[in-house]
């Protein structure tokens, strides 16, 4: 439009402009500032150096168990995900009938999925005595002690987020409707099975839509909280006391607002390092077929 | 020539006997993809099934009945669980989770169009920096700026009010809107735009009259996500409510359990299935946005 002033489009971005610094960028150096010092709401912050981090990584065993716990929840929660997603969506991409309908079923979980209600239902279908134990015992098992056993209550947690596979699955199943038909029908002439096919053609097609995934899915995990604060308050033995739970506790019961940043920076540059290997590893295995925008 | 016909209709034959085992396979592949989908279908919904019967149970029941269909059906999980064991019903409850939720989804619909329009329609210095710092925003998580936001909004007098939860929205901060929003403008043709603008309509004319109606059903898919993200969000009014009178339904969820006495699990299994319920209303009226919606700030991603 070119008869425009060329800052009129800075108008239009103002709003994100403002809200940027203000409840993004100016908080971001904060926090990283709080995070060398000792403040604990009672008196201004007083700048302490590396006490914090040095605090967390020689002394602190809390954060030690919090980290490591975290580190298996994401490292077991996000490739599940991702492979029962992108099975489903598979499945689900066969001109099949119904497909909506199941599309729509398995997208409800992760609708509801971050409620607290939800969270509720979880406690009571994975109590002693709950839905999933006296399914079970039906079939003749052993009813499994899912939350009072610290060798299995994180694993309950994951499968709340397995449940909610249903919004990876859409994105990918979108992704997998989008490949070109004549792909496949040139592959079949060279006689490739199914095996071959899914390995040669339809994986690397959808490499930019797993990279999305992934990034998007840990990103989230990392962060999780609602799940373990309400199911099992981080218990029993701290075995689901993820970093997120150590840092509400850290910032806003004990009000310790300067080490709960330097926790929070940490768990930060866990995310970013991850990041960057995943952005710089992406060029050896994401395929980008269609950019013609480039 | 006689030779060569045989040839051809044995080949015809194997072909033909190739295509009918084609169609078998293919019925038996697809009876195994229904019956693996209807499976994993039946053992994800069940839980939110047997939730709705279980709130209809006595509180002997629920935990000895895994079917779905109470023995002796009572209302009264809802009645006692509506009344709460605060001074509030849960009216109050249902109320604030809806005063959140209103301004909010408005803040966010009009910063967002506002700022997708400025980004997709407009060349401007430091465009591309900005457009940068969206995706990063979009990656960065929340925990790194909680702690000042909380400090900044203290310092404000904010605390304790919906404001915190409000305003952030208001100034386009949840960068996954934008971002599909964005995405879906720049597959919408400039001619209508263009035509409006020879016909002497202003920028800001043309975002709301030509703009704003062909971005609608983007527009809903964000409005959509918006209220059923603040619906589950739980950390935000945590942190920033104290006072009992001004919970959202999450956080008086969680005071139910936390107060409720022992036994009365009815009460807090009856009140779940009420807080899912505009959730799930929502969704099943309007699922296209949000298949849509995903699909499209996803996949272009």
């Amino acid at each position: 439009m070119g008869g425009d002033s060329k800052y009129l489009g800075l108008a239009y971005v103002a709003p994100y402009i403002a809200g940027l610094l203000i409840f993004t960028a100016v908080p971001f150096v904060a926090s990283f500032y709080l995070s060398f010092t000792d403040y604990s709401l009672m008196r201004p912050p007083q700048w302490s150096g590396l006490e914090n981090y040095t605090e967390l990584f020689t002394r602190d065993r809390t954060f030690r168990k919090s980290l490591s716990v975290t580190l298996l929840y994401v490292f077991m929660t996000v490739p599940l995900k991702l492979i029962f997603a992108l099975f489903i969506a598979y499945i689900l991409n066969y001109r099949l009938k119904f497909i909506n309908f199941f599309r729509t079923a398995y997208y409800v979980p992760s609708i509801l999925g971050g409620s607290i209600a939800v969270a509720v239902l979880w406690r009571y279908i994975f109590a002693d005595a709950g839905l999933v134990n006296m399914a079970i015992t039906a079939f003749g098992g052993e009813p499994v002690n899912w939350f009072g056993d610290p060798g299995n209550a994180l694993f309950t947690i994951t499968l709340l987020r397995l449940w909610q596979f249903g919004s990876a699955m859409v994105i990918f199943l979108a992704a997998l409707q989008s490949i070109d038909k004549t792909l496949y029908e040139a592959a079949a002439i060279d006689g490739a099975g199914k095996w071959h096919t899914f390995v040669y053609i339809t994986l690397p097609l959808i490499t930019p839509v797993i990279f999305f995934n992934l990034i998007m899915q840990m990103v989230q995990a990392f962060q999780e909280f609602n799940g373990p604060y309400v199911i099992t308050e981080g218990g029993p033995l701290k075995s689901t006391y993820l970093l997120p739970l150590y840092i509400y506790e850290e910032a806003f019961k004990k009000f310790h607002m300067g080490y709960a940043s330097a926790i929070a920076w940490v768990m930060f540059a866990i995310i970013m390092v991850l990041t960057l290997i995943a952005f710089w590893s992406s060029r050896h295995w994401v395929y980008y077929a269609g950019d013609k925008r480039s | 020539m006689a030779e060569e016909i045989t040839v051809r209709t044995t080949a015809e034959l194997d072909s033909a006997r190739t295509l009918a085992e084609g169609r078998r396979m293919h019925a038996i592949s697809s009876a195994v993809r229904y019956a693996l989908l209807a499976g994993v279908g039946f053992l994800m919904l069940y839980p939110l099934i047997w939730l709705i019967g279980a709130s209809f149970k006595t509180n002997s029941e629920i935990f000895a009945n895994p079917g779905f269909i109470p023995s002796e059906p009572t209302l009264n999980g809802y009645i006692d669980g509506w009344r709460t064991s605060t001074p509030y019903t849960f009216a109050t409850f249902f109320w604030n989770t809806f005063l959140i939720i209103l301004p909010k989804t408005i803040g966010t619909a009009i910063s967002c169009a506002a700022v997708a329009y400025g980004f997709a329609r407009f060349e401007f210095p430091g465009k591309r920096i900005l457009f940068a710092t969206l995706i990063a925003t979009l990656l960065l998580p929340n925990v790194v700026t909680r702690i000042p936001q909380y400090l900044l909004f203290r310092d404000l007098g904010w605390l304790d009010s919906f404001l915190p939860l409000w305003v952030p929205s208001a100034f386009a901060g949840d960068a996954f809107f934008v971002f599909m929003l964005i995405q879906f403008l720049r597959a919408i043709p400039r001619d209508m735009e263009e035509a409006a603008r020879v016909d002497g309509a202003n920028t800001l004319q043309t975002l709301i009259y030509i703009v704003v109606p062909m971005l609608a059903p983007a527009l809903i898919s964000v409005c959509l996500f918006q209220f059923i993200w603040t619906m589950n969000d739980f950390l935000g009014p945590l942190i920033y409510l104290s006072s009992v009178d001004k919970y959202p339904i999450s956080l008086a969820l969680k005071l139910s359990i936390d107060t409720t006495e022992a036994f009365q699990w009815n009460r807090i299994l009856a009140m779940s299935v009420l807080a899912l319920v505009p959730a799930l209303t929502v969704f099943f009226l309007a699922q296209k946005y949000f298949i849509e919606g995903i699909s499209t700030g996803g996949v272009k991603g």
